[in-house]
């Protein structure tokens, strides 16, 4: 070596650093971000879940009482009302914090150094979005059925569908979040609440069943490009399967190939993001 | 594969490390202006501009480099230099454009992941997890690595001790000073046991006081074995802590030594730097006549000359300026230091 000033190599400090496998890192990310979510569970609840409610005890509860509405209502609600907090407590539960570390933070850099390939990275903040959103939409359940009481043909003797449907679910709202978090900036988080959230909510089949839409079919086929109106239809297949729903085989095929496109769409983005 | 002195590769090799950012798609077409571009992630903030070609900002061109294992190694450049894209390669959270970098003889774009148990990084900016106490901030960094829990709580009580932290051990990071921040930054760093410490800027925002805390800092990690790699704009800080100090500027290295080699290569001793009431390329010719003076620019209206007898030509250039019909408005004097080397190497100052 002739370059100015190089010197002698001195022997390495110590034996080279030992390696870890990609499956304890995974774990140690998870664990990061289920000690903060313990902390914040309360917190976060009252946030996921207190708009629902409210919708619930208004048009479950006191709506019916004044016999504005059908007491028969609430097992059109009750699924929708599921599919809602589970939809946006997972995209919820990815984008916000994806925002704020892409953007000023940078807090997730050391997660990115992380001996572990980023996709990874990448995909353990769409799990945590998965099992945040399984928690609010599980939580949801039994206190929206309390304050509506005795709801006709709820069944639950579908566990295994339900918890498939909430399962995938999640994954699409958690690759969304993957997706809108990578994508919008910290100034335009209120914008995509009102301009992509609101509207996929009210679209999104929660307060009614999707078959009852034949009356507009242009809003009706319009609406299938919203993945809430999967979730909301296969919650109904799932909870209330003697009510008008969509067929379960096309609620996870549509959530599947959802789940696939946000995947890798939220992915692209993350990795232009992340890595310079 | 390569396999360059596999006995003891050197900490750090670069080889004609390459890197250009994308214009942002309005700036394409206007390229001539100043690139105020922010760019994501790990990029510069460039204050002087950069190389701007039609293929995008050029912030690294062709970067050699070797680090020897052990070295205290600088890089000293102004803002926009390349500096920290060249630690964002090397830390493999920057993609180069060409070239290769390897550190401690792995590849750092195909090894990224065996790289990165091999560095410990302090970013120009802390970013601590601000949901995590200072005490989970380290514990949880050295769970991502695979330290076992039990060797993490031991060192993690121990660095906090050396760094003055430990009775801030359960607060929140936000509750830090900001060089209480910076140094559970490093300790977060060193939880791994790295090879090789990455310090972007360390000193950037910190007092003088607790500039030299961090210098003290620095050299016990040093006097340890380990190789440090840092950024600084600060001439004072490549001068008294690094081994070797590359000088780089707009992308290219323009100088590679020690400190003392460095300052021998400064032209002519003092730089006598004199600031006029217009343009001095007219004074800058009766001062290059002046017996003593070695060298001498002009740059708009500052005329520099060089001199190994500042005192004594002092007085010969005010009356150059002057016979050149120029007032002289201010004048400054500065030893032969990394910073009259920049000076001299690029024309502009380095802070």
């Amino acid at each position: 070596m002739s370059a100015p000033g190089t010197r002698e190599h001195r022997p390495p400090r110590r034996a080279p650093a030992r390696r870890v496998s990609a499956a304890a890192v995974f774990g140690a990310l998870l664990l990061r971000d289920a000690t903060v979510a313990r902390r914040e569970l309360p917190a976060f609840l009252v946030r996921v879940t207190f708009q629902p409610l409210m919708f619930v005890t208004v048009f479950g509860y006191l709506m019916p009482l004044m016999s504005l509405m059908d007491r028969s209502y609430t097992a059109t609600l009750l699924p929708g009302i599921m599919g809602v907090t589970l939809a946006f407590s997972s995209l919820q539960g990815v984008a916000l914090p994806m925002v704020a570390d892409l953007g000023y933070t940078r807090e997730i850099e050391d997660r990115l150094l992380a001996p572990i390939p980023t996709w990874l990275v990448a995909l353990q903040k769409v799990v945590a979005g998965v099992i945040q959103g399984t928690i609010a939409a599980f939580f949801v359940l039994p206190v929206a059925r309390l304050i509506m009481g005795p709801i006709p043909n709820l069944t639950m003797s579908h566990g295994g569908e339900v918890l498939a449907v909430t399962l995938l679910g999640a994954a699409t709202f958690s690759t969304l979040g993957l997706l809108l978090g990578t994508v919008v900036s910290g100034q335009q988080i209120g914008l995509m609440f009102s301009m992509i959230v609101a509207p996929m909510i009210m679209f999104g089949c929660a307060y009614y069943p999707w078959k009852m839409m034949f009356h507009v079919p242009v809003i009706q086929y319009a609406v299938l490009i919203n993945p809430l109106v999967y979730v909301s239809e296969g919650m109904r297949a799932a909870l209330t399967p003697d009510m008008l729903h969509m067929s379960l085989s096309t609620v996870i095929a549509a959530l599947t190939v959802m789940t696939g496109l946000f995947w890798w769409l939220g992915l692209r983005t993350f990795l232009r993001r992340s890595v310079g | 594969m390569v396999t360059q002195d596999a006995v003891h590769p050197p900490a750090i090799r670069t080889q004609g490390l390459r890197k250009v950012y994308p214009l942002p798609r309005a700036r394409r077409a206007a390229a001539a202006s100043l690139p105020g571009a922010q760019i994501d992630g790990a990029a510069p903030e460039p204050a002087v501009a950069p190389a701007i070609t039609p293929d995008g900002i050029v912030a690294l061109d062709r970067l050699d480099l070797e680090v020897a294992a052990g070295e205290f190694f600088g890089l000293l450049g102004p803002n926009g230099a390349g500096k920290t894209t060249t630690l964002g390669i090397l830390t493999t959270r920057v993609r180069p454009t060409a070239g290769q970098a390897w550190v401690g003889g792995t590849d750092v774009v195909r090894q990224d992941v065996a790289v990165r148990h091999l560095i410990g990084v302090v970013p120009q900016r802390p970013n601590p997890d601000r949901s995590l106490s200072v005490l989970q901030n380290l514990i949880f960094h050295a769970a991502y690595f695979g330290v076992p829990k039990a060797t993490a709580k031991a060192r993690a009580s121990e660095l906090l001790e050396t760094f003055e932290l430990a009775d801030r051990a359960d607060s929140q990071v936000e509750k830090l000073s900001g060089g209480q921040q910076q140094r559970m930054m490093i300790a977060r760093a060193l939880m791994h046991d790295p090879e090789v410490m990455f310090l972007d800027e360390p000193t950037g925002g910190l007092d003088p006081q607790a500039r030299l805390a961090l210098w003290e800092i620095l050299r016990d990690l040093h006097a340890q074995g380990r190789t440090i790699v840092l950024t600084t704009h600060y001439m004072e800080e490549a001068d008294r802590l690094c081994e070797r100090v590359a000088i780089i500027d707009r992308g290219r290295l323009l100088a590679l030594d020690t400190p003392a080699a460095l300052k021998a290569q400064a032209p002519g001793g003092t730089l006598i730097e004199l600031t006029l009431d217009g343009d001095a390329s007219a004074a800058a010719e009766g001062a290059g006549a002046i017996a003593g003076v070695v060298r001498v620019e002009a740059q708009g209206p500052v005329l520099r000359a060089w001199s190994p007898r500042a005192g004594e030509v002092v007085a010969g250039l005010i009356r150059a300026a002057e016979q050149a019909g120029r007032q002289v408005r201010d004048i400054h004097l500065a030893q032969p230091s990394l910073e009259t080397l920049f000076i001299s190497l690029t024309g502009r100052k380095l802070e």
